[in-house]
């Protein structure tokens, strides 16, 4: 049976994970590498980094550290974060990234979405979207969640999964930040109206939110976190067994 | 030395990393001289299977790969690189594989029944068909262990050479063997620990 994924989010700045992380045993805790490499032994079942780097310098640091974790670990890698053209998409294909991230570069040009699509295949393409409500309706923010686009998110993401979207990452930015648990009204809407796998991102704060996500809202593949992770608040393999006791599948 | 087929499909940087970290020497080409010259032979593959099976017969790789594996040399195709090796897939028409494994390539929506997402992704268990022995490439893992899975095609009709299943509606063709070709519709270089040893396995 297919497994739910757990798929811990690091933010890399300059080539550096950003937000000190402090696990037992990690000599250098702003290592993309050692980062990575601590998740895959404990159970991550993909990562995902996100290059939130603003110069071409910075870009740079990215793809040589990108490469590195590639080589050091064998689980799915996606990548986000900067991602505008196809020369975004091959350059950090060619630095052994599985899946792209687009969020911002498919609002601007939604075309984007299509063309990496068609040149990659949909299993490469995740679009990423960031969603709040605005009287009522859910909607698309852009420059990270600070400008309203005026799109209807449910329209945005079946548009996308239209064009080629393999994969839908859903951050709900009410919900993110406050620890409360997933964006269950949003999923639930969002997973009645695409048929392409659907990961949740925003709001977890313990164990429990993940279990009512997946409990709830059978539709879900994976959960996304971030700082409940770095900060060793949850513990991925306590999270799976606890998940597995409690009757859903995942990876051991 | 292992060569990696190079016929322009697919991203090999994993694949040929994950060799280099459990110590094997890898090269990708699309040299027949040094195919011939490596003792293994991996068939990788991402993408629709009428392109890749035309760029294979393209760049002559396709009778290279064939005399190899009548020779004896074990050749392991991977996800779009096990599906060439049936004799036919009826992805987007109707296309000619290598023929060097009994059965053919079908999308997997009609047999999954609904409810279900296509493509199959993420991870999913190994199930061993019962009555067979266990392939040597699952010498170093168990059953139940898990892979990861990208396709929206499936082998069928494969017949006595599956030596791995996948439960996902009905249990899906994961792995087939014939001799020393060797086929996995999962990314070995994707699925951690256990797919590292299953290419361990492979190479020794």
């Amino acid at each position: 049976m297919i497994t739910k994924r757990i798929i811990p989010c690091l933010d890399v700045r300059d080539g550096r994970v950003v937000k000190g992380v402090n696990f037992e045993g990690l000599a250098d805790v702003s290592s993309p590498v050692e980062l990575g490499k601590y998740y895959s032994a404990h159970g991550a079942d993909e990562l995902v980094f996100y290059d939130i780097t603003a110069s071409a310098e910075g870009r740079g640091l990215f793809t040589d550290i990108l490469r590195e974790v590639a080589r050091n670990i064998f689980i799915p890698l996606t990548v986000g974060g900067g991602i505008n053209t196809l020369e975004d998409f091959d350059r950090v294909l060619k630095c052994g990234a599985d899946k792209v991230s687009v969020n911002s570069g498919a609002i601007r040009n939604p075309r984007l979405v299509a063309d990496a699509a068609k040149k990659y295949g949909d299993q490469c393409v995740v679009l990423s979207t960031d969603v709040k409500r605005v009287d009522g309706r859910f909607m698309v923010f852009a420059r990270g969640g600070r400008e309203n686009t005026g799109m209807d998110a449910l329209e945005w993401i079946s548009r996308c999964e239209k064009m080629g979207a393999g994969e839908i990452v859903v951050n709900s930015i009410d919900t993110d930040g406050v620890k409360k648990g997933f964006d269950l009204e949003l999923l639930e809407a969002v997973c009645g109206r695409v048929s392409v796998p659907v990961i949740a991102s925003g709001g977890a704060g313990c164990i429990e939110d993940f279990v009512t996500l997946f409990q709830r809202l059978p539709g879900v593949d994976a959960g996304l976190a971030a700082s409940i992770f770095h900060f060793g608040e949850v513990k991925i393999e306590d999270l799976k067994a606890t998940l597995a006791e409690k009757g859903i599948v995942v990876r051991k | 030395m292992i060569a990696i087929v190079d016929y322009g499909v697919g991203n090999l940087f994993s694949l040929r990393s994950s060799l280099e970290y459990i110590g094997k020497k890898a090269v990708v080409t699309s040299d027949a001289e040094e195919m011939r010259r490596c003792d293994r032979i991996i068939l990788p593959g991402v993408g629709a299977f009428g392109d890749a099976v035309e760029k294979l017969r393209k760049s002559g790789m396709d009778e290279v790969v064939k005399a190899e594996a009548a020779e004896g040399k074990p050749l392991l195709g991977i996800c779009l690189g096990m599906q060439l090796l049936f004799e036919k897939s009826y992805e987007y028409g109707e296309h000619d594989g290598l023929g060097l494994i009994a059965g053919s390539v079908k999308p997997i929506a009609p047999m999954i029944g609904e409810g279900l997402k296509v493509p199959h992704i993420g991870w999913n268990g190994l199930e061993f068909p019962k009555g067979r022995e266990r392939s040597r490439l699952y010498r170093y893992i168990n059953e139940g262990d898990c892979v990861y899975f990208v396709h929206s095609y499936a082998a069928v009709d494969c017949g006595q050479d599956v030596t791995a299943t996948a439960g996902y509606g009905v249990p899906l063709t994961a792995s087939v063997e014939r001799g020393n070709v060797y086929g996995v519709q999962y990314h070995p270089e994707k699925s951690g620990e256990t797919g590292l040893r299953i290419l361990r396995a492979f190479c020794e």
